[in-house]
């Protein structure tokens, strides 16, 4: 179609506008996992992380990590009084003893303090109260606004910290690499296997049974589902992994229909070949048409791969203890326990589980869009 | 029937055996026994009892019930229209010219990748009340009394509509392949007859593309009507109010958490009749104006 420059103007704005839209909640999901967790509430947020440095307690070295505490613009004493460091006005010291403000009976009331540190600040040049992140002297010190610098300086550690958070990560990956891997090997294997028989063999019925197969895609999974959680729990499979992978073997119907669309296109011619020489019907599929379907093979492993990788709903029904879960479970388990204060740790978590799949769609980016096209021409 | 007739049998069922077992064992099986159990009191512990229609009565009189259906039909009416029109729209302004189409589809896309439990983590945090993203933008924006999103009833269905369109991006990319499957000749001939931009959207495109359409909306029917894991980790037992009980998570809750499966089959038996009515309806409404070449 041919556009005019102000359109195509348009175009361009509308088409960027909106996939900045979609971009912007992912960004928003790896820029909280990076801050720390002051940072996560501010308002209005900040996209860059950032560390706060002050020059080291004992003056030499290397700018320490610190966080940032009021602003004093007036000379000042820093006090350590009833247990507790604070910033009072310079003459509130006398004798070693703290004036306070009257108490509730009237008199002034003085305690005990030590003074710490005496801050000459003034407003035009303010000092800053700092509390060291990680160091052992807890309580605060001050030091001079000016020599207090803030840098971008993403926290990765935060991965690492939810990954401990989680408790059983290792054991959640290893269960859901598990898990895929027999997802996979089995739909792709028993998925080639029907749509084979469904499409390279001519016999009786076979129409029929094909068409039933298709009818299956319209039950919703919510009927099935009670009746194969008895089935299971008559076997003695709940709080096992069987029943997320076993139903893997038993071709799909979506599978299969893919699978059986692609061997179509697949000549006849070949196999008739390979018949003359004598091939049984299963060397026939399994050294001339699987290797000729390659492409669609990868399809169907790919979004079986992703599906089991994303599933809740199976492991939620099926495994009871925690050391079993899958990852999407353990992430939703970890929010019900951490939810709603640790964002920066929720958000670490959920970009780990969802990074993989990113990774790998960009590697795969052809089979995916091919695959997902393949889905729709299927009408 | 001839040896080779014979052979071709034997062969063709032991090919498709594999779909014979799963076919009887995870769908004939389960469906005449969810269909027995919905006449039954079954607890799973204990052998079904059979109760009649009495669970089918319950449900008539269910308020919890008939709250979880309105739900689910609330958020399809809004989800499902507003993802259809703006993936189509987003797929049709992908199929003019345009420089860098890669990179814009991978864009759409990629959010509708990114698993069920991390997309719920996140926007629960983008849908936060004081501290979100979303909230941000619209006081940004001049909104000075923003929504609480999912602590308020009103709002949490909302909110799981505009969380299901960050989602499209599959069904831009399905529509995206098919109107490139769309002969340019039809295109040039419109011009020919002096068709403009939106008279040629009307009567070549969308005709073209109506199996694909009508296909991504049954799809859409059957998954909206159970949609489950988001509103299950986003709003645990159906939000404040009961306002995002889904009808998918109250069958869950029956079956697995009151023990009450008897029940929940026939709620499944419910929900199944009625995917099959919307379709028909589906059907019924569209068959006229779906256009299948080579028919």
């Amino acid at each position: 179609m041919i556009v005019r420059p102000l359109q195509r103007l348009l175009l361009y704005a509308l088409l960027t506008l909106g996939a900045a839209v979609f971009l912007l909640p992912l960004a928003w999901m790896v820029s909280t996992a990076l801050k720390p967790i002051d940072q996560t509430l501010s308002m209005p947020p900040t996209w860059i992380p950032t560390r706060t440095f002050a020059p080291a307690a004992d003056g030499g070295g290397a700018p320490v990590e610190v966080r940032r505490g009021e602003t004093v613009t007036a000379p000042s004493l820093l006090v350590e009084a009833a247990g507790s460091r604070r910033v009072v006005p310079a003459d509130a010291v006398r004798d070693g003893r703290l004036v306070e403000a009257p108490g509730p009976d009237g008199t002034p009331r003085a305690v005990p303090a030590s003074v710490l540190q005496a801050i000459p600040a003034t407003a035009a040049a303010p000092w800053a109260l700092v509390t060291d992140v990680g160091g052992e002297a807890r309580g605060g010190r001050a030091v001079p606004a000016a020599a207090v610098v803030r840098r971008a300086s993403p926290r990765w550690e935060n991965f690492g910290q939810s990954i401990r958070k989680m408790q059983c990560f290792p054991r959640y990956l290893a269960n859901t690499l598990l898990l895929c891997l027999l997802t996979v090997a089995g739909t792709v294997l028993s998925s080639a296997l029907a749509a084979y028989g469904f499409s390279r063999i001519q016999w009786r019925g076979r129409n029929s049974l094909f068409l039933l197969a298709l009818a299956t895609m319209m039950v919703p999974f919510p009927v099935v589902m009670v009746p194969v959680y008895c089935l299971f729990r008559w076997l003695g499979w709940i709080g096992t992994f069987q029943p997320l992978w076993v139903g893997s073997f038993c071709a799909g119907a979506f599978n299969v229909f893919l699978l059986r669309q692609f061997f179509l296109t697949i000549p006849r011619d070949l196999s008739e070949a390979a018949r003359m020489d004598g091939c049984s019907e299963f060397r026939i599929f399994w050294q001339v048409v699987l290797p000729l379907s390659r492409p669609a093979l990868m399809v169907v492993g790919l979004f079986q791969f992703m599906g089991t990788w994303n599933d809740f709903l199976g492991p939620l029904i099926y495994l009871t203890k925690q050391k079993d879960f899958t990852l999407a479970l353990g992430l939703q388990f970890f929010q019900s326990q951490h939810g709603g204060t640790e964002w920066h740790y929720l958000m670490a978590a959920s970009t780990i589980i969802a990074l993989p799949i990113v990774v790998l769609f960009f590697f795969a980016q052809r089979t995916f869009i091919e695959g997902i096209s393949m889905t729709g021409i299927k009408a | 029937m001839t040896r080779l007739e014979r052979r071709n049998l034997l062969n063709g069922l032991a090919f498709v055996s594999p779909w014979i077992v799963g076919f009887l064992a995870f769908t004939l099986y389960p469906l005449v026994a969810s269909l027995f159990y919905s006449f039954c009191d079954y607890d799973a512990m204990s052998a079904p009892v059979w109760v009649g229609g009495l669970n089918y009565r319950e449900m008539v009189a269910d308020r919890v019930f008939w709250k979880s259906l309105y739900n689910t039909l609330f958020y399809a009416a809004f989800a499902l229209p507003l993802g259809l029109v703006m993936s189509l729209l987003t797929a049709v302004l992908l199929n003019q010219s345009v420089r860098g189409r890669s990179v814009y589809r991978a864009i759409f896309f990629l959010p509708s990748l990114i698993p069920v439990a991390a997309s719920s983590m996140l926007w629960i945090w983008i849908l936060n009340g004081n501290f979100g993203l979303l909230n941000y933008a619209l006081r940004a924006l001049g909104v000075h009394h923003p929504p609480q999103w999912l602590a308020d009833p009103v709002w949490t269905k909302p909110s799981l509509v505009l969380m299901s369109l960050w989602g499209i991006g599959h069904a831009v990319v399905i529509y995206l392949a098919s109107l490139q499957d769309v002969p340019r000749q039809l295109y040039e001939s419109a011009e020919l007859d002096g068709a403009g931009a939106w008279a040629k959207l009307r009567h070549v495109t969308l005709p073209m593309i109506s199996p694909v359409i009508y296909f991504n909306l049954i799809m859409g029917i059957i998954g909206s009507l159970q949609v489950f894991s988001q509103a299950f980790i986003m709003l645990g037992g159906g939000g404040p109010q009961r306002s995002a009980l889904f009808y998918a998570v109250y069958l869950y809750q029956n079956a697995f958490e009151y023990g009450q499966m008897g029940y929940a089959c026939a709620m499944a038996w419910l929900l199944f009749a009625l995917v099959l009515f919307l379709t028909w309806l589906a059907n019924r409404i569209t068959w006229r104006h779906v256009y299948y070449a080579g028919e």
